[in-house]
């Protein structure tokens, strides 16, 4: 395989890391019947203050930590509003997009175009040796492989622990969970925390080591939303979710690759791409394309295919449930 | 008389706690960092942004009529569209394509009289707007692909529009990469009333009839009651008869019909060409203004203008160097504040009304 496609593929996979980690977080919110609308903000005011941790102490590290804990505090914000002052999480969630996003601007006056140490460069000891494989997938810092790691975490405590069933049912059908004696709203304030945290995860992986720096306007201007519709792409199921990201991440690097040439493809064309594709995947799976496409295998196929592909959201999303 | 003492403070109480935590909030920026403005100053960059040596100044108070104008129309605009139940995000496309669309009759120059051309350019604006906004809608209903994600797609892909026409057909002549068009020519560009008081008297007309006809139109008419009957729950409006798809899709249009005159607004008016970012951001803000005035319409032109006022002082706040993103911050904040505290007073409202019913014996029976 030669050298250019090669690195191709590596960047490939470094850039659709925040992505992914961002689109997780969000499938555990949303799985527990919250909608986490902040994300283009979040992303941003995660990234600026994870770098201006890691510029004041040094450490990307911290940096990575403080961007989680800001993460979580805007996602606070949208489970006290929703659980406790019952206000729309949409309309909070909007509000929260913009406002974090200014905040961030404001705040990364000071640290704009200063430059820090990333998060270090690790290869994995005997997985990277592999050939190709382990250059394109292993040969990263740690935040790529925490990405594999979650995706597949996820995964198992969803379908696989007595507690993702519980994390699911609360998403699902909060009445008969609470029934069962599922505290709903407490787990509703765990994984809305917890997402949050993830997408603030998402939003340091920008910060110091997709592209170490900050700069105004920030580099991840948008993200926030295709993050969001990889959630609905990916049917909140983890793997179609990292699948998703990749996809996304995959023509981004495939329009940096044409720009390079000297092919006359104006680059006003290929930013439109990302937003074309989010079109036509949300439309793919929102439309009853997919129920179509399943008609075309034979009957009992067609059960096993539809618990993969589907994509309906989880039945309580983004409606609030009192305990009483 | 006591009872509505007591409904405007309740009203009141929202704003007034969220200018407290914002006063709070510039304290503590001043008190722990390197920013040396407090709220008093930033009060007065307020101030200072609509007056020129202590007396309100003409000349300040028409450039934020002139934000007001395009602010005022995005907000009327998605007044209709909150109605109808729907999250037009993708305003900001429809101001593009109607500045797009005006741009390009102006370019056209059918004749060099403004007697014909800006009511064609204002008509394109209008097409083009609506145009942009009937994509969101198709996609939702027919598609059913959510107006957010939608919305949020096409302004991207709308903006990238701009910039490619900007480099392309539009860029001025003799120019090789431009990061604005070429001048709109003069018959296509909206006069100004008078040099001191520089704002355009058709689109304070224009402003000034949206507001009236939505205000009448939602509270009045057949077709504002189909409206709230779809967004209040569109299954049952079906059944009942309303017309709930050819509803949704009118709303949008409307919307973004008048998100398009402010687009073309800023373009013929404003700023005299095409720039990359022409739309200042106002259709977010005008967002941001509808969230706060809820469904009622007739406070939009207030909002709009304390709005329009914030964000005018950003020039002003770079002089005691506060970055003028610290505007978006202000309305960002105000918006969220007075939301929190407005849920804060009805919970609390409610919790007021669960103990007045435990404490009174109920009769037996009584239900």
């Amino acid at each position: 395989m030669d050298d250019q496609l090669l690195n191709i593929l590596r960047t490939l996979v470094l850039s659709a890391t925040p992505l992914t980690i961002a689109a997780i977080g969000e499938t555990i919110t949303e799985r527990a019947g919250v909608i986490n609308l902040s994300l283009d903000g979040s992303l941003a005011l995660s990234a600026v203050t994870g770098f201006g941790v890691a510029v004041f102490t040094g450490s990307p590290e911290l940096g990575i930590l403080a961007a989680m804990v800001a993460g979580a505090l805007v996602a606070l914000i949208i489970a006290l509003a929703s659980i406790e002052l019952r206000l729309d999480q949409v309309a909070i969630g909007f509000v929260l997009t913009l406002l974090m996003a200014d905040l961030a601007e404001f705040v990364g006056v000071p640290v704009a175009g200063q430059r820090v140490q990333g998060v270090p460069y690790w290869p994995l000891p005997i997985l990277s040796d592999i050939p190709i494989v382990g250059r394109i997938f292993f040969d990263h810092n740690a935040l790529v492989y925490i990405s594999y790691l979650l995706v597949i975490g996820t995964w198992f405590w969803l379908f696989r622990t007595r507690a993702g069933q519980a994390h699911r049912a609360i998403g699902e059908r909060p009445e008969s969970a609470y029934a069962r004696g599922t505290r709903v709203n407490l787990q509703r304030y765990a994984y809305t925390l917890a997402g949050g945290a993830l997408v603030g995860m998402a939003g340091a992986a920008y910060s110091l080591s997709v592209r170490v720096g900050w700069t105004t306007p920030p580099s991840m201007l948008g993200d926030g939303w295709i993050a969001l519709a990889i959630v609905i792409f990916g049917g909140w199921h983890p793997a179609r979710v990292m699948l998703g990201a990749y996809l996304f991440a995959g023509l981004k690097a495939v329009a940096g690759a044409i720009q390079s040439t000297d092919l006359a493809i104006p680059v006003t064309l290929l930013n439109t791409l990302p937003w074309v594709l989010m079109i036509t995947t949300l439309l793919l799976v929102s439309s009853g394309g997919v129920e179509r496409l399943l008609r075309i295998f034979p009957k009992q196929m067609q059960y096993r295919l539809r618990t993969i592909l589907r994509s309906d959201p989880p039945r309580a999303l983004g409606t609030r449930f009192d305990e009483r | 008389m006591n009872n509505v003492m007591r409904r405007s403070l309740w009203t009141a109480l929202p704003v007034v706690g969220a200018l407290i935590v914002i006063v709070v909030l510039l304290l503590l920026l001043q008190q722990f960092t390197a920013v040396e403005a407090g709220p008093v100053e930033v009060l007065e960059a307020f101030w200072k942004s609509i007056s020129s040596r202590g007396d309100l100044s003409l000349r300040k108070i028409a450039n934020v009529i002139e934000f007001w104008i395009p602010l005022v129309l995005v907000s009327m605009g998605l007044v209709v569209t909150f109605r109808a139940g729907l999250w037009n995000i993708g305003i900001e496309g429809q101001m593009i394509f109607g500045g797009i669309f005006a741009t390009g009759v102006a370019f056209f120059r059918f004749s060099d009289s403004p007697l014909v051309m800006i009511p064609l350019v204002i008509g394109a604006a209008m097409l083009g707007g609506a145009l942009w906004a009937l994509l969101v809608g198709i996609l939702k209903t027919k598609f059913g692909v959510n107006e957010i994600f939608g919305g949020v797609a096409l302004n991207a892909i709308a903006s990238q529009i701009t910039l490619q026409l900007i480099a392309g057909p539009w860029r001025p002549a003799g120019s090789d990469k431009a990061q604005y068009s070429a001048s709109i020519p003069d018959a296509s560009r909206l006069p100004g009333i008078s040099t001191d008081f520089d704002v355009s008297l058709l689109a304070i007309i224009i402003a000034v009839v949206a507001i009236v006809a939505v205000v009448l139109a939602l509270n009045g008419t057949r077709w504002g009651l189909n409206l709230k009957a779809t967004g209040r729950n569109a299954r049952s409006a079906l059944l009942l008869g309303v017309p709930v798809t050819a509803t949704s899709l009118g709303a949008l249009m409307l919307c973004g019909a008048l998100a398009g005159v402010a687009g073309a607004h800023r373009i013929i008016f404003t700023e005299g060409q095409v720039a990359g970012q022409f739309t200042g951001g106002i259709g977010f803000i005008g967002l941001l203004v509808v969230l706060l005035v809820g469904m009622r319409g007739a406070w939009v032109p207030f909002v709009a203008l304390l709005f329009t006022i914030i964000l005018n002082a950003g020039t002003q706040l770079q002089f005691i160097n506060l970055d003028s993103s610290l505007t978006g911050v202000l309305q960002g904040m105000l918006v969220l504040l007075v939301m929190l505290f407005s849920g804060l007073r009805d919970r609390w409202q409610l919790s007021q009304s669960r103990k007045v019913k435990v404490t009174a014996p109920q009769p037996e029976g009584a239900d």
